[in-house]
């Protein structure tokens, strides 16, 4: 016992140590630092300049901060910038956009995640031709329908209204996002499908009550796709709605375009981070969901 | 025999694919059937079918005296458990349990009480109110059992259901299985590719092979008298010791080698000639005490031997033909060692090469 001592020899023992300032640190950290400032500096320059007052703004130093801090581009951009001919500010076009946003966003995700589970789990025949000629929807461009649409949409007498805006969005967002589901309901284990259909669920049963509370965190992806989806579209929005019924991103279009008086950087700077807020905020909130839910998700039932 | 499942001239295909064909099968009431066979073999393929689950190409299947062929899963009088045990992972046990007899609109008292009493029989009262997640891969399994035993069915299919646990686990659970079997005297048809589960748990053992029904006997029969050389193969581990020969005058003669096969018992009862394999189990070779009740001797020579504590298994040679041989875990045995040993011609197996038969 007296050798017990003797056994462990100088030299490495236990964890090897770690250096901090190692060259693969530096080169890692350093190269996200810089791909984080190229990224924030933009930001950084529009929250400065919209919190600066125009005479301030003319003295051209874009990256100092505000010597007085001033909150009314905001609050004129939200309520008093004209876009082309009316002087009421985003507020109303905010509105439009959310109440074509959720349903658009409610509509596509149902019909999708029930179209994306019925491919994956019940193989009805002809499933796989269906499935592509949904898929080749994904690859014709956008600019190709335009026209088709706007006469259908005239047809159906939806032409100029939000409906028909709610219509069109839901339609373009079920190609990926039956993708996106039919992939997610595959991957789970096809066994629980068995062991429920032996329990005596049926379609809908099985969909609901086994399925469904299963899948938050692709129903946060997919939420996360349409809502940046829809609300930053432009296109279809300036195509398919009048004046009245433009989404944001038309009437912050208008508002920054508009060609009378003096360009007030602050109100646009102001209008253009009041329309990217809702984006934003999806991602900050749901992207908590989002980690929370594959965790949960990782976990073998 | 009173059948509670029959199938009969059961075909499936997927696409071109012929997974099963033509297969028939009747399991008795209350008998324990395992569908035994390598990966691939259709045995998984005909549980799905019998479940319900896979609609069949050809054929019938009847459960209970009724023909169930175009019957819902749910419909079957039918309780499934799954290897990766499927079970719902956001409901509790008790949900878990109760989700059959909730979609079948059961009482609230029925549902509660059936739940109770599967709970009582496998001993997971104090997990009803988990999720699975929180359970063990043996609870997770008794709860899919469970799942299977609330339903009051009169047949359990089990497809590979131990495959997922560690070997002690196996072991135990396989145990209660055989308990549960004895004690709720169900039909139960369990799939699985382990051989040690087929003939610990089977009444009787049906052994497939590209969607064929190889043999169906008791465990027993399929151990001593295999009806082929895939089924000699297949089962027994370490596996059978085959040697090609040729049958003289009641004798097996190969190269350096001749048993007299008096005692062996031929299929059609009439001697054979001409070209033969012999099967020698490795626990049939007598050595050292048992080498008294041999009838023919010769000598082995050592090349490896793997001591598994219970037993040895020796790797020898006899003339050319390399051979194993299971051993008294006692021996003391080198390589190189000449050992003698023993062969009993009414243990042994003769096959015709040609056909794979039994002679």
């Amino acid at each position: 016992m007296t050798e017990q001592a003797n056994r462990l020899l100088d030299g490495p023992r236990g964890p090897k140590p770690k250096r901090v300032f190692s060259r693969r640190n530096i080169f890692l950290y350093g190269t996200l630092l810089m791909v984080t400032i190229y990224y924030a500096i933009p930001l950084y320059v529009m929250i400065v300049t919209s919190l600066k007052g125009l005479p301030e703004i003319r003295l051209g130093n874009i990256f100092s901060p505000p010597m007085e801090v001033t909150f009314e581009p905001w609050t004129k951009a939200w309520g008093e910038a004209c876009t082309g001919l009316n002087c009421n500010g985003l507020s109303s076009y905010f509105w439009n956009s959310i109440k074509i946003t959720v349903p658009s966003v409610i509509a596509s995700i149902i019909i999708a995640s029930v179209n994306g589970y019925a491919l994956a789990n019940w193989r009805f025949k002809g499933a796989n031709l269906f499935f592509g000629i949904l898929i080749f929807g994904a690859f014709i461009p956008y600019q190709v329908m335009l026209y088709p649409i706007v006469i259908m949409l005239r047809e159906l007498g939806l032409y100029g209204d939000l409906s028909g805006l709610i219509i069109v969005h839901t339609i373009f967002g079920m190609p990926i996002l039956t993708l996106l589901f039919r992939n997610y309901f595959t991957s789970l284990p096809e066994e629980l499908f068995k062991a429920a259909r032996v329990d005596g669920a049926g379609f809908w049963g099985i969909y609901f009550r086994v399925l469904l509370p299963m899948s938050l965190p692709i129903f946060t992806v997919a939420v996360i796709l349409q809502v940046t989806g829809i609300w930053n579209d432009f296109l279809f929005g300036v195509v398919y709605t009048g004046p009245e019924a433009y989404p944001m991103t038309v009437a912050l279009n208008n508002i920054v375009n508009t060609t009378q008086g003096v360009t007030e950087y602050n109100v646009n700077m102001a209008a253009t981070i009041l329309t990217a807020l809702v984006p934003l905020v999806i991602y900050f909130v749901s992207g908590k969901l989002f980690v929370r839910g594959i965790a949960a998700g990782a976990v073998k039932g | 025999m009173e059948s509670s499942i029959s199938i009969r001239d059961l075909d499936l295909r997927f696409g071109s694919v012929e997974v099963l064909q033509g297969l028939n099968l009747d399991i008795g009431v209350g008998e324990f059937l395992v569908l035994l066979g390598s990966s691939g073999c259709g045995k998984s393929t005909l549980l799905n079918c019998i479940a319900g689950l896979l609609d069949v190409s050809d054929g019938q299947i009847h459960i209970g005296g009724k023909n169930v062929t175009w019957a819902e899963p749910s419909e079957r009088g039918i309780g499934m458990v799954f290897q990766s045990y499927a079970l719902y992972p956001q409901m509790t046990v008790e949900g878990n349990l109760s989700f059959g007899l909730k979609n079948a609109k059961m009482s609230k008292a029925e549902i509660s009480q059936r739940v109770a009493r599967a709970a009582e029989i496998l001993q997971i009262e104090p997990l009803l109110k988990r999720k699975p997640a929180a359970l063990s891969g043996g609870q997770r399994q008794r709860v899919a059992i469970g799942r299977a035993l609330v339903r009051d069915a009169e047949v359990f299919l089990f497809d590979e259901p131990l495959s997922n646990l560690d070997a002690k686990l196996r072991a135990d659970l396989r145990v209660e299985i055989k308990k549960l079997h004895s004690r709720l005297g169900n039909t139960m048809v369990y799939v699985t590719h382990d051989q040690v589960e087929a003939m610990t748990l089977a009444d009787r053992i049906a052994i497939m092979k590209g969607g064929q029904i190889m043999q169906l006997a008791s465990p027993n029969e399929i151990y001593n008298r295999p009806k082929n050389l895939y089924v000699a193969e297949f089962i027994g581990s370490p596996s059978m010791n085959f040697i090609h020969g040729e049958l003289k005058g009641g004798d097996f003669v190969a190269d350096g080698l001749s048993i007299p096969m008096t005692g062996y018992e031929f299929a059609d009862s009439s001697e054979k000639e001409g070209k033969a394999i012999i099967g020698l189990r490795p626990e049939h070779i007598a050595t050292g005490d048992n080498l008294a009740s041999a009838v023919s001797r010769t000598k082995a020579k050592v090349s490896l031997v793997e001591p598994m504590g219970s037993d040895t298994i020796i790797y020898a040679s006899v003339g050319s033909h390399p051979i194993h041989i299971r051993m008294d875990g006692q021996a003391t045995v080198k390589p190189g060692d000449e050992v003698e040993i023993g062969f009993q011609p009414a243990r042994a197996n003769l096959f015709d090469p040609s056909t794979e038969n039994r002679l």
